[in-house]
């Protein structure tokens, strides 16, 4: 989508002149991110839900939680599965079909980022070994499209997952049962995403749809509480320098503190 | 014994005398070999054994973009894809392209990209196709390795060689190349690719948990082990066009 998107030629000269000054078209400093909103619960039939808007870009996770069989390698672990969908309505480039390439490299960039910090305690979602443990699928809808999906759908899913609630399932005689009682699920960290273009020999946070046209690079690492990397992906059919990805860590770990306090904020 | 350690869950990966399961210190390769020029239909081939892996990468093209739309006026497409054979794990695999395939395919497509001279090759593709027969920890690294040695062996004009390799956390240790058990049990992969004459990194992923001194550790070990595989990736290019003698100065001398 983003090779269909037109950036005028006199306008990206502009765009590459300002950030030789430090400066963006839209005023943002070059670690700055986007207004970012975050409204949670807003879908009732789901267990938990939130709807981000990162800019002009807009994302609606929803939760789903049932019971179902674990994977033959994990059989002591929940399962937890997310999945994104660049919606037809999200942008004139978009179009309807089997997932693209960059809508699976998006969810599973997004899945690795909670997944790896362990942000959801997998093995408090086992019921019995091997044969039932508790599923927690996250679906998410691009809404509209204006750059930097990774992160506007990584702090949704995030915020979803923070406010998702549960039936508490028990084991009686070898079967699960569903009880009234209602639990939240059980959440560990936060694990925040930054995601950052290279322009030029910038590296500017937060690229929206104009930026992202014209950047050679991407690279989107997500830390967790501790300021711990746990997970990262490059982007883009364009190189990075050592010193960049260095100093992509250090951004990324400042600016994911920053977010980390809207979303912890946003989710109370 | 056993019993504790199954109430552990975890092995041990690295033994008090700092050896792995497979004998290696933190910082050891697997055994690698490479073969230039295997495959008699393609343009260019490569064949690596990397540990347990088993990886066959063949080049096609410079040659005519079908479809025409996704012809490209200015430089070649390179299209990639990444395919494990059904046999190549415990488990059978179903053949059809995974999710993981086809991100795997789009990452080692956009490291091999800034190498190729695309602009070279106006309105062509060029085909890259990497076969897992087995696979073993760190495959794609593999893979991209064979892959731009396929390149090169095609005669695409090509800016440097792209070689990987990966590194990661197990046992709370920084070590390179982790195989499949250590990928599996460790805390942390981080595959790398670099062009290691420009001094750039071309593929960049990380799962796992890393403070920001063991990622430092992990990124700058990658590099310096991707340079150690780089120096095979060469010998094994020479050993193809020169009959194993590595180029000599005396060959310039001669020529002068």
């Amino acid at each position: 989508m983003k090779k269909n998107y037109v950036v005028e030629t006199i306008r990206k000269a502009q765009m590459v002149q300002l950030l030789v000054e430090g400066k963006r078209m839209d005023e943002r400093a070059l670690d700055q991110h986007r207004p970012l909103k975050i409204e949670t619960g807003i879908i009732q039939k789901a267990n938990g839900s939130a709807r981000v808007t990162l800019g002009n870009t807009q994302v609606i996770a929803g939760v789903k939680i049932a019971t179902g069989t674990p994977f033959p390698d994990t059989p002591d672990k929940g399962l937890l599965v997310v999945n994104a969908e660049i919606l037809p309505m999200s942008s004139p480039y978009a179009e309807p079909g089997p997932p693209s390439e960059e809508a699976i490299e998006l969810a599973r960039v997004v899945d690795r980022g909670i997944r790896e910090s362990e942000m959801v305690d997998l093995t408090k979602l086992c019921l019995i070994p091997g044969k039932s443990v508790v599923t927690v699928f996250v679906d998410c809808n691009i809404m509209n499209v204006d750059g930097n999906l990774f992160d506007a759908t990584s702090y949704a899913v995030v915020s979803a997952l923070r406010t998702a609630k549960m039936k508490k399932y028990i084991v009686k005689d070898d079967k699960v049962e569903a009880t009234d009682d209602i639990v939240p699920v059980p959440v560990e960290r936060t694990p925040v995403s930054v995601t950052m273009a290279r322009i030029g020999d910038r590296l500017i946070v937060d690229p929206n749809a104009e930026e992202e046209a014209s950047m050679d690079m991407r690279v989107t690492i997500t830390t967790d509480d501790d300021g711990n990397v746990c997970a990262s992906q490059k982007g883009e059919a364009s190189t990075i320098s050592p010193a960049h990805v260095l100093e992509a860590v250090d951004t990324s770990i400042k600016v994911g503190k920053e977010i980390r306090k809207m979303i912890l904020e946003a989710v109370k | 014994m056993e019993g504790l350690r199954l109430e552990n869950k975890k092995k041990k990966l690295i033994d008090d005398k700092g050896k792995r399961l497979d004998g290696r210190k933190w910082d050891e390769l697997r055994p690698i070999s490479l073969q230039v020029g295997l495959m008699k239909n393609a343009d260019g081939s490569a064949y690596i054994e990397w540990g347990k892996n088993k990886i066959m990468a063949a080049v096609y093209g410079p040659k005519e973009v079908h479809p025409k739309h996704q012809v490209l006026p200015n430089r070649a497409l390179l299209r990639c894809r990444y395919h494990m054979a059904p046999f190549s794990v415990d488990e059978r695999k179903n053949p059809a392209p995974s999710r993981r395939e086809i991100e795997i395919s789009k990452v080692i497509r956009e490291a091999l990209v800034p190498a190729v001279i695309v602009e070279d090759y106006p309105r062509t593709a060029i085909e890259v196709w990497v076969e897992v027969l087995q696979s073993d920890g760190g495959s794609r690294v593999a893979g991209i390795t064979a892959a731009s040695l396929a390149l090169a062996d095609a005669g695409i004009n090509m800016r440097d060689l792209v070689v990987g390799c990966s590194c990661g956390i197990i046992d709370d240790h920084v070590v390179a190349d982790l195989d499949d058990t250590e990928d599996k049990e460790g805390s942390g992969d981080m595959p790398v690719a670099i062009m290691p004459n420009l001094g750039q990194v071309s593929l960049l992923q990380v799962d796992g948990i890393f403070t920001r001194d063991q990622f430092k550790k992990a990124f700058e070990l990658a590099i310096e082990k991707g340079k150690q595989v780089y120096a095979m990736q060469r010998e094994a290019l020479t050993s193809k066009f020169f009959g194993g003698e590595p180029m000599s100065t005396e060959v310039e001398e001669v020529a002068e």
